[in-house]
């Protein structure tokens, strides 16, 4: 790991003003992924300014829904009473996240800002457009059993690892961040970017700006819920397909849905079209398979990820048959 | 703990005196922009204070520690290198393995990607720190008496990680220890012995 030196903060202020003096600097949280990456020399910040002791950590009901700080562990969002009650779906894809140590490490906003785990980013031996901007991608006609199927470009095909951040996609949550300029809101769909010709940038968050919460309003959908995440273990292993799914059922028809995937895109994957196909028609099978069929579109392989066409749209059926079973 | 002072001190020292010793050139190959730019200025002291270390004080197993080190100590090199706490075991080094799993504020976590100094005040519980002088804690007993490892060199962190798993309320069936010990990785596949420990000291109902 290189050298750096270390700084504690206790406001958001102090926070902002301490990244504003100083362009090598960068903010640690759980670390989880930060001091992986500088162990890996992935990154290799300066100076670490520790936010852990701001207090961004509390959970709240509001009018319109719930309001989670940025630095709530993810253990503490998923075991949270009010979280379970009102977006299970929230609850189910932090636990299927991880493992239970780096759960009670890691912070809602450090799980946005997590980076791609292609392993052609982490070997810094290896060209990667995201890590070395120009220097090209190995994992294009590499080993692309991870990699993504929606949204790629030909400087990059890297996959958004987080299972939170498909949940919070489909539950339209709303990220706040503040910063030199203020604070504003950022829907969380339009948080994370897709590569294009710029992959070294994973999301709109622009330089020293802080996450501060996530809110999410109140819906309809926590009866059927389900988070199904498919990969080369049974827990602890990144997603080679996940779906989150939740549906509003009314007399045995579709009154709300969310979908949204993992795994697929450099961004979690809202499946909008396939939802607006879903409502008011009947919560069957036969509905599930044309709307994951629809949802499959424009999915394109890279080879080595050539088996997550099939396995996309079973997994997409999958889920909404489980959360439709829900009583 | 005594010794523990004095050997932290005794490293402290030497690492400082050779980097003021050492040639800048040696200095420039193994340090960043900050410190180039201050050896540029030709300031060795600059250089000395650019990599200084950072005081820390933490209680671990009970005992209050302080120490200085520099901010890219984890907690596990601390507890390992420093303080020669050596049953908490390096794995991968990842955050992949949990065989550096220890209890912070009675947490766990993985202490080879906690950075040290982000536990200042904080509680640390290791493996030395979990039986009651002689009495083995009966999540050890129960490692003992169920055979739940082979070569052992995951065991510290699989306990440290079963207790948590425990008292998280998230051992009530075999299923749900498997996933919430997922964290913990035994090459030697003693998974299911694990398991069984586990259940026994739950079903056992003594304190963990």
């Amino acid at each position: 790991m290189n050298q750096f030196s270390y700084m504690r903060v206790t406001s958001k202020e102090s926070a902002i003003a301490a990244l504003a003096k100083d362009k090598a600097a960068m903010f640690l949280a759980g670390g989880t992924n930060l001091v992986d990456l500088m162990k890996s020399g992935v990154t290799s910040p300066e100076r670490l300014v520790d936010i852990n002791n701001v207090p961004l950590a509390t959970i709240e009901e509001t009018k319109t829904g719930l309001r989670i700080g940025a630095l709530a562990k993810n253990t503490a969002v998923a075991e949270n009473a009010l979280v379970i009650k009102h977006f299970p779906l929230l609850s189910q894809a932090l636990k299927a996240g991880a493992s239970p140590q780096l759960r009670n490490m890691a912070t809602v906003g450090g799980n946005m800002m997590q980076r791609t785990r292609c392993h052609y980013f982490y070997d810094s031996a290896l060209p990667c457009n995201k890590r070395s901007p120009g220097s090209g991608c190995g994992a294009i006609g590499g080993f692309t059993r991870m990699h993504a199927i929606f949204g790629a470009s030909d400087k990059c095909i890297a996959v958004h690892p987080s299972d939170m951040c498909v949940a919070l996609t489909a539950l339209d949550a709303v990220i706040t961040v503040t910063g030199p300029k203020g604070e504003r809101k950022i829907p969380f769909g339009d948080f994370h970017r897709l590569p294009g010709d710029t992959p070294e940038q994973d999301n709109n968050l622009q330089r020293g700006e802080l996450i501060i919460a996530v809110d999410i309003p109140f819906n309809q959908l926590a009866a059927h819920t389900h988070y199904l995440k498919v990969r080369d273990r049974a827990s602890y292993a990144f997603a080679l397909v996940s779906v989150g799914a939740a549906m509003q059922i009314r007399g045995g028809n579709i009154a709300d849905v969310r979908l949204a995937m993992g795994g697929v895109a450099h961004k979690p994957w809202r499946l909008k079209e396939a939802e607006a196909w879903l409502k008011e028609k009947s919560a069957t099978e036969e509905n599930f398979r044309k709307a994951a069929s629809m949802a499959m579109a424009n999915a394109k392989s890279q080879g080595g990820n050539a088996f997550k066409l099939t396995l996309a749209p079973n997994t997409i059926v999958e889920a909404l048959k489980t959360a439709a079973a829900q009583a | 703990m005594d010794d523990q002072l004095k050997n932290e001190e005794h490293t402290g020292t030497s690492r400082r005196s050779f980097l003021k010793k050492s040639s800048l050139i040696t200095a420039l190959a193994l340090t960043p922009d900050t410190v180039i730019k201050a050896a540029e200025k030709g300031l060795d002291e600059q250089i000395a204070s650019a990599i200084e270390t950072m005081p820390l004080s933490l209680t671990i197993n009970g005992v209050k520690q302080s120490v200085r080190i520099e901010p890219r100590v984890t907690l596990l090199d601390l507890l390992r290198e420093r303080l020669h706490l050596t049953g908490t075991k390096k794995g991968c080094d990842h955050g992949q393995c949990g065989a550096c799993t220890v209890h912070v504020d009675g947490q766990r976590v993985n202490s080879c990607l906690t950075l040290a100094l982000t536990t200042e005040g904080r509680n640390v519980t290791t493996i030395e720190g979990l039986a009651d002088g002689d009495n083995l804690h009966p999540m050890q007993e129960a490692f003992l008496e169920h055979d739940g490892f082979q070569c052992g060199y995951c065991t510290p962190g699989q306990i440290m990680s079963a207790v948590c798993c425990i008292r998280e309320g998230h051992a009530n069936t075999p299923d749900e220890v498997r996933e919430y010990m997922s964290g913990n990785i035994c090459r030697c596949g003693a998974y299911s012995n694990i398991v069984d420990a586990i259940m026994d000291v739950k079903q056992g109902g003594k304190k963990v």
